[in-house]
């Protein structure tokens, strides 16, 4: 009483063992794809831009004259972004993290910020240029000045801050903050002596991905109508500016009128490119560094 | 049959009272829940003056938790909820206008696990004085360095006081924690089940010097180990889930039980 | 033995500290109220966002009937005789994310199969922050790949191709949603219980038929609430499109043509200079709300899927 031909059993294994190498090589080759994009687009754009960065283009002013043009406005522009970006976010978005996490004790008020945090950080960024537009821009009356540019940003990446703040408060374990209040110490001495402390690397890593995501952004900026033309260099939060991401803009579009301009497009690019991986760099030191302790 | 029981228990406590000139905790008729679970269950007892108190009992007596509720962490779980009356000196510490961060220094905890702040060695002892407002350097280093020569760590940290204190072994960690809740000089210190993340030796010492500390101190300690409540402390509570079986002196209660669960118990028939 | 010629009294000390122990107390009640102050801006933001685009979109609604706005299929907000139809925006927003779906779907969800049942530990620390990076990288250069390079290498392939054209944004856009997918569905497929990869691995079957049979039916709904956020992102994504598919209203299915997103119509009219109170500038927030409807719909979506899918282990 034999149910199962084993020969049968064998044919099919073989066939069987034979997709899944083929499904093996397709998943492989798919997950290759983004890898080899990848090399492609920054091979491609590193070619294209190295030979027209120099001292002159990193310090040089704009100029409509291709081989005369140069981005230190836009870097001092970005600079000066940051400037107001990393205190607002991490100011709001650490003490979010804290109020959540360690003071709010209803679940359903812990919930709805929860959500509206999520939801927060999936409202496509020109929604908040809309909204920096509307309210610092034309309502405050800010002007295109790089405080209005900063505040609408801060908004952007909030919820990036927040989120990375909040998990590293819940990775501290309780038995530092039962000692801590053990000894008498209070809930906001806890906080600030032991579990900010520990926590400090998360939160950190999680600004520095915040800023970098905000010294990308395009879109809100462009909403907000900030201009890449012949303006001064910006001295402070209150003047005019641009920043890196916008001078690839108008550059990217104006090469169907100019072609050296795709030039310097990608010369730009690679500059915002180095400035972001010294930020990532510096995030996954950091983690590294200080990897738990406890 | 339990209501027997129950008034033999609360006689005890009783007479206990009765026969010492002093009692720093006073328990009386202490509940405690859980959300629903029922915890504790009329609790009434009475903690000797520089004296220690072992509480035994198989896991989820209530034992640590009753610990906690002697220093109100208790009240860190969400959902607890706590009646009766708890007495400190004679003042009543579950009273809304208490403030638990006196209590707290003034009662000294040390945990499970040895757990130091991800600070130096000098920075955990400093920890407790500094939130407390002692600020003067010179003063700071006469405590660290009093606290660790009471825990006896002194001359095995004195050359490092300022590398992180999870360098240490875990019985000096240990040590450490016991130190530093010297350094604010409480008057009772509460010991949930410190050597049982510990090997022999490390156990031994910690031992040792709580029979040391004893002479200071009014020591609390919930323990695992019987042999090492027989070893260590004046008096032994049996707790069985959430109500005080038996509570005596530990040689009586260890030689001549007069409850059969508590026989039971410390013969190793459950546990 | 405790050290008998003590020099400090501790006790004492903390005794006398009365002062700061009131200022203590004070910043206990003065921190959370600062906190919770500052945790209200977030909440704020979302109401401000909605606050804002539904003023100004009733303003719109003024001006241009309800009807004629989600029904119109003509949009000439600059002709001698306004048209405001949103359809050909809704058109062209759907058109270039579905053609970022068709690329990303797949090879994210094969990346997302490789990455969690076939790769090594090392193979898989060497690739994933390869995603990362990519994840990482702003969408202006991916607007600048698409018109520079992608475009161009497009127009050898189709010679009918316009310079600006939906086709190449749509597939730069799915490269650029490719880590999102792939990273979500691994984590979705890695929550999987090794138990059930290792029964149904005892009865002799093949990795193929596990991940096929086993591994994606249990993380089903872990991978579909990534493509909802997937498509969601690339609905709301602004700078590829606005650099690489022009600004043409025209109502098309032609993917070789140039079409206008509901992003891109916003950067063009935001950046046209359009003067407060006109019609246009109030199609700006009626375009605004239908594209913020639309993401948060979605995202809502995608939490409700992944939320129920956490509940089944």
């Amino acid at each position: 009483m034999n149910y199962i031909d084993q020969t049968v059993v064998m044919k099919k294994t073989n066939t069987r063992r034979l997709k899944n190498k083929l499904a093996k090589g397709m998943f492989f080759l798919s997950t290759l794809f983004g890898v080899v994009v990848l090399f492609i687009l920054i091979v491609r754009i590193i070619s294209q831009g190295i030979g027209w960065i120099d001292l002159d283009f990193l310090t040089g002013k704009l100029s409509t004259q291709v081989d005369r043009a140069g981005i230190m406005g836009a870097i001092l522009g970005t600079l000066w972004l940051m400037v107001v970006v990393a205190p607002v976010t991490m100011i709001i978005g650490v003490s979010t993290a804290i109020y959540v996490e360690l003071y709010v004790k209803n679940s359903k008020v812990k919930s709805i910020i929860q959500t509206n945090i999520a939801n927060l950080a999936g409202v496509p960024s020109i929604v908040y240029g809309i909204l920096g537009l509307t309210l610092f821009v034309r309502l405050l009356d800010f002007g295109n000045i790089v405080l209005a540019g900063g505040l609408t940003m801060s908004l952007l990446v909030l919820p990036i801050v927040v989120v990375a703040s909040q998990e590293a408060i819940r990775a501290v374990p309780d038995h530092l903050s039962e000692a801590s209040y053990g000894l008498g110490a209070t809930k906001w001495q806890t906080i600030r002596r032991i579990i900010l402390p520990a926590a400090l690397p998360g939160i950190l890593t999680g600004a520095i991905l915040a800023l970098s995501r905000a010294i990308g952004e395009t879109a809100p900026l462009v909403v907000l109508g900030i201009p890449a033309l012949l303006i001064p260099f910006p001295g402070g939060i209150f003047d005019t500016f641009t920043v890196l991401p916008m001078q690839i803009y108008y550059w990217t579009l104006d090469s169907s009128l100019v072609a050296e301009y795709a030039n310097l497009a990608a010369a730009t690019i690679v500059t915002l490119l180095v400035c972001l991986f010294v930020l990532n760099a510096t995030a996954i030191l950091i983690r590294n560094k200080f990897q738990k302790k406890y | 049959m339990s209501t027997v029981v129950q008034n033999n228990t609360q006689k005890l406590s009783v007479v206990n009272f009765n026969t010492q000139q002093q009692a720093v905790y006073q328990t009386e008729k202490l509940n405690l829940w859980y959300g629903q679970v029922h915890a504790l269950k009329n609790i009434d007892l009475s903690i000797g003056y520089k004296e220690v108190t072992a509480i035994i009992g198989p896991s989820g007596c209530g034992k640590s938790t009753f610990l906690k509720t002697l220093n109100r962490m208790v009240e860190l779980v969400p959902g607890v909820r706590i009646s009766g009356e708890i007495t400190y000196n004679k003042t009543d510490i579950l009273h809304e206008s208490f403030s638990v961060e006196e209590l707290r220094t003034r009662v000294g905890m040390v945990f499970q696990k040895p757990n130091p702040f991800p600070k130096s060695i000098y920075g955990n002892i400093a920890y407790g004085p500094k939130i407390h407002g002692i600020r003067n350097k010179e003063i700071l280093n006469s405590i660290v360095e009093n606290s660790l020569r009471q825990a006896y760590l002194w001359d095995e940290v004195k050359d490092r006081l300022h590398q992180s204190a999870h360098e240490l072994s875990g019985g000096q960690q240990q040590r450490l924690c016991i130190a530093r809740c010297l350094a604010i000089e409480p008057d009772v210190i509460l010991m949930d089940e410190p050597t049982s993340a510990l090997d022999p030796n490390s156990t031994r010492q910690i031992e040792e010097l709580i029979k040391e500390l004893k002479k200071d101190y009014s020591i609390v300690i919930v323990t695992h180990n019987m042999q090492q409540a027989a070893r260590i402390s004046d008096k032994t509570a049996f707790f069985l889930n959430g109500e005080i079986i038996e509570y005596d002196q530990t040689n009586r209660i260890f030689t001549q039980p007069t409850d059969q669960r508590t026989e039971d118990y410390i013969n190793g028939r459950f546990g | 033995m405790k050290v008998s010629n003590k020099d400090v009294n501790v006790r004492a000390l903390i005794n006398q500290q009365s002062k700061s122990k009131q200022f203590f107390k004070a910043m206990e009640k003065l921190i959370p109220l600062v906190l919770k102050g500052l945790t209200a801006i977030s909440i704020l933001t979302t109401g401000l966002i909605i606050f804002t685009l539904l003023a100004e979109t009733l303003e719109f609604f003024k001006q241009v009937p309800f009807l004629d706005f989600f029904t119109g299929t003509e949009l000439k907000p600059l002709s001698q005789h306004p048209e405001f139809g949103i359809l050909p925006l809704i058109i062209g927003t759907i058109t270039s994310s579905f053609i970022a779906m068709i690329v990303a779907a797949p090879i994210g969800l094969m990346s997302a199969i490789f990455l969690s049942e076939y790769a090594s530990d090392r193979l898989r620390k060497m690739l994933k922050p390869v995603l990362e990076v990519l994840a990482g990288i702003p969408t202006i250069v991916y607007g600048f790949f698409a018109f520079t390079f992608v475009t161009p290498l497009l127009k050898g392939m189709i010679p009918g191709l316009e310079t600006t054209n939906i086709l190449s944004p749509g597939i730069v856009m799915g490269i650029m949603i490719i880590p999102m997918i792939a990273s979500l569905s691994e984590d979705a497929m890695h929550s999987v219980p090794q138990s059930m990869r290792e029964g149904a691995l005892a009865l002799g079957a093949t990795k193929l038929e596990v991940t096929l049979k086993v591994i994606i039916p249990a993380a089903l709904s872990g991978i579909i609430s990534s493509f909802v956020l997937a498509i969601s992102r690339a609905i709301g994504e602004t700078m590829i499109v606005t650099i690489a598919s022009g600004s043409s209203k025209q109502l098309t299915f032609d993917i070789t043509q140039s079409m206008q997103t509901m992003t891109a119509y916003i950067v063009e009219v935001t950046s046209g200079d359009a003067p407060a109170g006109s019609t246009i500038y109030y199609s700006l927030y009626a375009v605004a709300l239908t594209l913020f409807a639309f993401t948060l719909l979605m995202n809502l979506f995608a939490r409700y899927i992944s939320r129920r899918f956490r509940e089944e282990y």
